[in-house]
């Protein structure tokens, strides 16, 4: 049974996240205005350095393909320096454990996991990249990766706000003020804290020691806080270790659980008021923030009633297999919850080990498209496409051209937001059953029965919504496995972002029609459910085939005591 | 285009001096200045040589010391991992029912006896550094009964258990636990006292 002071927690968890979003949704709107705040002062110069050092004009404007091609180019440079990284990674320094270069397939995984924001693990970190991989190669994506997200949604945001023009803004401007006024702040002061709870920050080379009972043990060391401090806040979720946020040297106290799941949300959270605000829409954002936090708290309630019921396979309710001893099952399930909603993917337990509905609301809230708050601007731009089609078809229901905070939602909008939809759908499913009907893809199982086709499933709908968190069981360091798996990341990614700032250079160009009697109001708790009712049915009819053949056939198999 | 590659290759390679060098270097000279202990690792000394970590469990099996939990492992971090056995695997059903009989019978538990489940599953780092209290209670007497302890120093280690059992961290977060390790240590100093 879940106990009182497991619920404390949760509940306290969820007010802070709610106090804490207005705050830092307004901080963050005046920052990507370009207006002063209490920290101008302490990092301004660093913005006007980073312009000046790298040859940009913060007030140019550019219109939606500029923007578009300014990221691709930034990101294909980024991919190159990673692969590269690792390729060659036992010529570079800062490698005490002398690793060897990483195969092309891993180099290539690896890379397209860190530029997409996935961070998909197919490597372990301990035993395969060096300290100056993961900080030159894996940090640094950690950041901008995180920092694109935001980009592209202030970018949707001005083609909602802005009329009669092609600008969307500046997507240099909106990557360094990201990096330097939240994400660098924010990672320095978590870091300490990490740090001074236990999370270990040293180039030493890994420990070698006799145990109390005599036994050789190694024990892994590294830059780790700085990195896990960006992975948490930046929805990224790439692991310094194997185990991520399971290994002591990652999550090492209760506290520095709690705030690493907080990271989880804070930011894609904040976001979305700050989008109301840039979009002068406070109400609908809220309302929007509704609906994401209710599918939240659904998924863990789910979740959470799921692990504490008896498996009749050990007899055990709430098992801990694959949970640790400091966090208990509910903070296990929280994380396992928020951080497939959040696309971050980090893990403090082995969600292959949970329970099949445990497994199946992760695989859900990947699936929907990483839109339950989302990767950081990620989210909003994400339940953009839902909200979009929302809008469409109550247009249609009052036999009305459909508006938009004002803009006209006209085919082009429509087909983009659903070629944004369909892809990642398309790979999830598509990949799976190529997966599932080919050696190489079965080879790398470690369960058998439906739980074997979850750990597949899993795979793809992680790297689609550019999650990475795992059912770890699937060995995926495999030809087969970092290539398919790796396209699938470039199409959740891209497919999406695209399509979405063609729709804000699209919007932008619109004039401003006035709100009438005849515009379907999206600030109103009707609007809410409406949305809720499009994601659910369109989630529904896209998964719920496979859904069904994965974790709802294992869930009553295991009701029967079935053992595979 | 030209343009933008050129832009491109110098933001990539600014972002790549802030975040990746001057960051992560910058935060270890702090942490190893004001947390040196932590940033290093949390690494526990015994007569000048280093004998774990607190933070990294370590493999427990003798009947002397408090048993670690289950680990998939081998206890040997490099790289660290779970099973990912999932819920309806047999290897988990074995293990847990195997586990069950080990625990009650090392213990010398009667066949009503609750095992503690953290005692039954893996962890999911393989070096979980904690038990549940009530893992570390049920060990008390044979841990006793195998160091040959008399009644005084039974109940100082009763004591020791209690002292090394963690409530909540500030009152609200995480489980109550015991630290296999730093416990073992001081039961190793109870014994030569």
């Amino acid at each position: 049974m879940i106990t009182i002071a497991e619920i404390v927690q949760l509940v306290f968890y969820a007010v802070v996240l709610l106090l804490l979003t207005p705050p830092l949704g307004k901080l963050m709107a005046k920052i990507f205005e370009g207006e002063k705040t209490f920290l101008s002062p302490v990092v301004g110069w660093l913005e006007r350095l980073t312009y000046k050092l790298s040859g940009i004009d913060p007030n140019e404007e550019m219109n939606w393909k500029t923007y578009m091609w300014a990221m691709l180019a930034f990101n294909f440079f980024g991919f190159t320096v990673v692969f590269l990284l690792q390729f060659f990674q036992s010529h570079l320094p800062l490698n005490p454990q002398q690793l060897a270069d990483v195969s092309w397939h891993l180099a290539f995984n690896t890379a397209v996991s860190f530029m997409t924001n996935t961070n998909w693990q197919s490597y372990a970190g301990e035993v395969t990249l060096s300290y100056f991989v993961q900080m030159i190669g894996l940090t640094v994506q950690n950041f901008v990766s995180a920092a694109t997200g935001i980009a592209i949604m202030l970018a949707l945001v001005r083609g909602i706000a802005r009329k009669t023009t092609t600008d969307i803004g500046n997507f240099w401007t909106d990557l360094v003020r990201s990096t330097v006024y939240v994400l660098l702040p924010l990672s320095i002061l978590f870091t300490i804290v990490l740090v001074s709870e236990g999370t270990v920050q040293t180039f030493s080379g890994y420990q070698t020691i006799t145990t109390l009972e005599g036994a050789q043990q190694t024990i892994p060391l590294g830059p780790a806080a700085s990195q896990v401090a960006i992975k948490q806040l930046g929805s990224n979720g790439g692991g310094f270790f194997n185990m991520n946020s399971a290994y002591p040297y990652e999550n090492p106290t209760p506290l520095t659980n709690f705030l690493e799941m907080l990271s989880l949300l804070l930011l894609a959270s904040a976001l979305v008021y700050t989008f109301g605000i840039m979009a002068k829409a406070k109400r609908h954002a809220w309302v929007v923030w509704g609906v994401m936090f209710f599918m939240f708290a659904s998924g863990l309630t789910v979740s959470l009633w799921s692990e504490y019921t008896t498996n009749p396979v050990t007899g055990v309710a709430g098992g801990m297999e694959g949970k640790e001893t400091r966090f208990g099952v509910a903070n296990s399930i929280l994380w396992s919850v928020a951080t497939t909603d959040a696309s971050n993917g980090s893990v403090n337990a082995m969600h292959d080990s949970m329970s099949p509905l445990s497994g199946a609301v992760a695989m859900i809230n990947m699936k929907l498209g990483e839109i339950i708050f989302g990767g950081v601007g990620a989210g909003m731009y994400g339940m953009m496409i839902f909200i979009l089609l929302t809008v469409f078809i109550a247009g249609l229901m009052v036999g009305r051209t459909p508006e938009y905070l004002g803009k006209k939602i006209e085919s082009f909008e429509v087909r983009m937001a659903a070629i944004a939809m369909l892809l990642p759908s398309v790979g999830i499913l598509i990949f799976t059953a190529i997966a599932c009907i080919s050696e190489a893809g079965l080879a790398g199982l470690n369960n058998q029965g439906p739980h074997g086709f979850s750990e597949i499933l899993y795979a793809f709908a992680s790297t689609a919504g550019n999650n990475g968190s795992a059912f770890a069981g699937l060995t995926a360091s495999t030809p087969f496995y970092d290539t398919l798996l790796g396209i699938n990341m470039l199409i959740g990614r891209f497919g999406v972002i695209i399509p979405m700032l063609a729709i804000a250079g699209s919007l932008a160009k619109k004039k401003i029609t006035p709100f009438s009697s005849g515009t379907f109001p999206t600030d109103t708790f009707l609007f809410g459910l409406l949305l809720l009712g499009t994601i659910l049915i369109v989630g529904a009819l896209t998964f719920f085939p496979t859904q069904v053949l994965g974790p709802i056939v294992e869930h009553f198999l295991m009701l029967n005591g079935q053992v595979f | 285009m030209k343009t933008t590659i050129l832009q491109a290759l110098r933001m990539l390679l600014v972002m790549t001096v802030f975040t990746g060098i001057i960051y992560p270097v910058a935060m270890t000279f702090l942490s190893l200045a004001v947390f040196p202990y932590q940033a290093k690792g949390s690494m526990i000394e015994k007569n000048g040589t280093i004998i774990g970590s607190e933070l990294i469990g370590q493999r427990f099996v003798s009947d002397k010391y408090f048993n670690s939990r289950p680990s998939g492992i081998g206890y040997n971090p490099a790289p660290s991992s779970g099973t990912n056995w999932g819920p309806t695997d047999k290897r988990m059903q074995d293990s847990a029912n195997a586990r069950t009989a080990q625990f009650k019978l090392q213990n010398n538990l009667s066949a009503a006896t609750v095992v503690p489940k953290d005692m039954l599953f893996a962890s999911a780092s393989g070096v979980d550094p904690h038990i549940s209290p009530e893992a570390a209670q049920l060990q008390i007497e044979r841990i006793a009964k195998v160091r040959g302890f008399n009644p005084m120093q039974l109940s100082s280690l009763k004591k020791l258990v209690e002292d090394f059992t963690e409530g909540p961290q500030m009152k609200l977060f995480g489980n109550p636990r015991v630290n296999v390790l730093k416990l073992n240590l001081a039961v190793d100093e109870l014994q030569t006292k």
